[in-house]
């Protein structure tokens, strides 16, 4: 009844300023993720057969799937993504649970400031710093051949452990953020409740804490594991030639080999690769999309 | 005599500017209900936590069942508590709520369900195991903070102001509720609350807490009508107070005369002599109203006096009267049987009161008129 009584002029005139509201993002998703992407999905699905003469082909896919080196590459910065992820939970958890629950008023925000210190300094420059500590001339063999430990100075870069702990150090900030703000509106009372009715601490953790922070669990590896995946600086500068990254084989195909329907195509291979993953670690843990990034 | 469940000895908490329980004693007996009566900061959240084990006291011991309980973890004693907020898990069903402890016992899931059924069958809630604990009502929660607790059968059930979130009219319901609860299982339930109702109604008896310490212990009865210092008069029920000088006394009667020259006789608690200040409370329901000092009982004083305001509020009406000569407020209980519904603002009256059945005290320190 209350809504024939409102004039239709007026109903018009609020769908336009919602869609006026709307535009800029409309425009940001259209122009810059959704066309380009249209582009990308066309390019990767021709082939150049004669100088400016192109087909339609799946030649592209069919070379990554013929090629070991690609999709042991792809299946390693799958595998090697996952584990930094999981080793960047491992770390960020107790460091969200004592600024959100231990450390009080000043304390919790000066160690949120200590966590969020490093980001001012661009990835690159912190990722040299890494280089600077452990490259065969850096600080730390040094410090070891110091102290005795090794006879002559060893190589610390160029390595998997590297190469995590670069990525793990990377993310870390984007792992704690949302767990602080899940970890935040748990009430001290349930924790206490728990323990009053006979937990334990590892029982406290498994039954109320965790299920209570797993939308912000789940976002936070949501976002490292993509940042992960799609990570490029850090893969090459940490892990040199012995990364083996697949962001590095799709620069390789658009810049160096010119390449670029395989570049498009590998593109997509990983687009098609973290959106499955995030579908299957979301169907694990039995989150939902819209959940999680209400929890962020 | 049997072990009380509860036990307090010399119990002693400090934080770091003011003494939070300092030095309490008391036991509390098998099956009975003890509540912890106190206005906020008076220190008995801090020993409730104690007993619960949350907060490590600094000396004294508590012992539960005749075993003490120093050293002992929250999860090992054998104490449950329910939460001011309650503090169910909302991520789980209402059974799992109430199986959660049996959970951590170790338990087979079958007798599991089979007892937090039975649970919550006795608190009047059977068939609510699957719903989410948000579906339920303010007093459907509050029983399933109960039965969660209650399914572990702890020696002591300890409350702290569970009825605190409630309206108005479900905490008087649920006050019934939680003595035919506690009546039931005969478990001991320690109970706190700053609402001196709550106390009197629930309690077999009441630890009346300021400052750390108790002002007086003792059964609902004891409280309201034996009430041992100023503190127990002014907080647990309506009470006029009236501060003056001790101008004479004659056996356990004393004369008051305030400041600004008005008279009562009270009965002394403690030997009171002459000179001394005193605070003198009588009960609006002890005082005798007339329409002409005639009306009022031979033998008692009467005093005078001008309705200021009538307070109408059912079985509890009453009036503020101002009285004549100090024009000090003074609050009296309407009689139930309407002698004095046509009572008007500014009418004068008579009024009395069996000094036998007024107390006073030697003031307290700091205290003025």
């Amino acid at each position: 009844m209350a809504q024939t009584a409102v004039p239709r002029r007026w109903r018009w005139q609020a769908s336009l300023s919602l869609w006026l509201l709307l535009a800029p993002a409309l425009l940001w998703l259209g122009a810059l993720i959704v066309l380009p992407h249209i582009d990308l999905a066309i390019l990767s699905f021709r082939e150049r057969v004669g100088p400016r003469q192109y087909a339609a082909s799946l030649a592209q896919y069919r070379t990554f799937f013929e090629e070991p080196l690609y999709w042991h590459v792809f299946v390693r910065t799958a595998v090697i993504s996952i584990i930094a992820t999981l080793l960047t939970l491992l770390v960020a958890f107790p460091i969200a649970w004592i600024i959100a629950k231990l450390a009080r008023g000043r304390a919790s925000s000066l160690l949120f400031i200590v966590c969020l210190i490093p980001f001012w300094v661009s990835e690159t420059v912190r990722t040299l710093g890494w280089m600077i500590l452990l490259r065969e001339s850096g600080v730390l063999p040094g410090l070891l051949v110091k102290l005795g430990l090794t006879a002559v100075p060893i190589e610390l870069l160029y390595h998997d452990a590297t190469l995590l702990v670069g990525l793990v150090y990377t993310s870390l900030l984007f792992m704690v953020v949302p767990l602080i703000s899940s970890l935040e509106s748990l009430d001290n009372a349930l924790i206490e409740a728990a323990y009053d009715l006979g937990a334990n601490g590892f029982a406290v953790l498994r039954t109320i804490v965790i299920p209570h922070a797993a939308p912000g669990i789940t976002a936070g590896c949501i976002i490292v594991f993509m940042l992960t995946l799609g990570n490029y600086l850090t893969p090459t500068l940490l892990g040199g030639k012995n990364s083996q990254w697949f962001t590095e084989q799709i620069y390789t195909q658009f810049i160096t080999r010119f390449n670029w329907e395989q570049g498009a195509a590998f593109g997509f291979l990983l687009l098609g690769l973290s959106t499955a993953i995030v579908v299957l670690g979301l169907r694990l843990s039995g989150q939902r999309f819209s959940e999680v990034m209400r929890s962020t | 005599m049997s072990i009380p469940d509860l036990s307090v000895e010399a119990l002693d908490k400090r934080f770091s500017d003011h003494v939070a329980v300092d030095r309490l004693s008391f036991a509390v007996e098998r099956g009975s209900f003890f509540s912890i009566l106190g206005p906020s900061g008076c220190g008995k959240t801090t020993l409730l936590r104690m007993i619960a084990g949350f907060i490590e006291p600094d000396s004294g011991d508590i012992a539960i069942g005749g075993k003490s309980m120093r050293g002992v973890a929250p999860n090992r004693r054998p104490v449950n508590m329910v939460f001011q907020q309650l503090a169910l898990f909302p991520m789980m069903s209402v059974g799992d709520n109430v199986a959660f402890g049996l959970a951590r016992r170790g338990l087979s899931k079958p007798e599991r369900k089979k007892r937090s059924d039975a649970m919550l069958e006795r608190v009047g809630l059977a068939g609510a195991a699957a719903k989410r604990v948000d579906e339920l009502s303010g007093g459907q929660r509050q029983r399933v903070a109960i039965a969660r607790s209650l399914v572990l059968e702890p020696t002591l059930l300890l409350l702290d102001e569970p009825l605190g979130a409630l309206d108005l009219k479900l905490r008087e319901h649920m006050k019934i509720e939680l003595k035919q609860l506690q009546a039931a299982f005969g478990t001991t339930f320690v109970y706190i609350t700053h609402d001196q109702s709550e106390a009197l109604v629930l309690s077999d008896h009441v630890g009346v807490m300021s400052h750390g310490r108790f002002e007086q212990l003792g059964t609902p009865q004891d409280l309201y009508y034996r009430p041992q210092t100023p503190f127990v008069a002014s907080f647990v029920g309506a009470n006029n107070r009236i501060v003056g000088r001790a101008s004479s006394t004659d056996g356990g009667l004393v004369e008051i005369t305030t400041a600004d020259g008005w008279t009562i006789h009270a009965q002394r608690n403690a030997p009171i002599q002459a000179g001394e200040t005193v605070e003198a409370f009588v009960r609006p329901e002890v005082v005798i109203l007339g329409r002409s000092a005639a009306e009022l009982p031979p033998g008692q004083p009467a005093h005078a006096g001008e309705v200021q305001s009538l307070l109408f509020d059912g079985a509890n009406s009453a009036v503020l009267l101002q009285e004549t000569r100090s024009r000090r407020e003074f609050r009296i209980a309407l009689p139930q049987t309407g002698q004095f519904s046509d009572l008007k603002v500014q009418e004068h009256v008579f009024f009395s009161f069996d000094p036998e059945r007024a107390t006073c005290y030697k003031a307290r320190a700091g205290v003025a008129d």
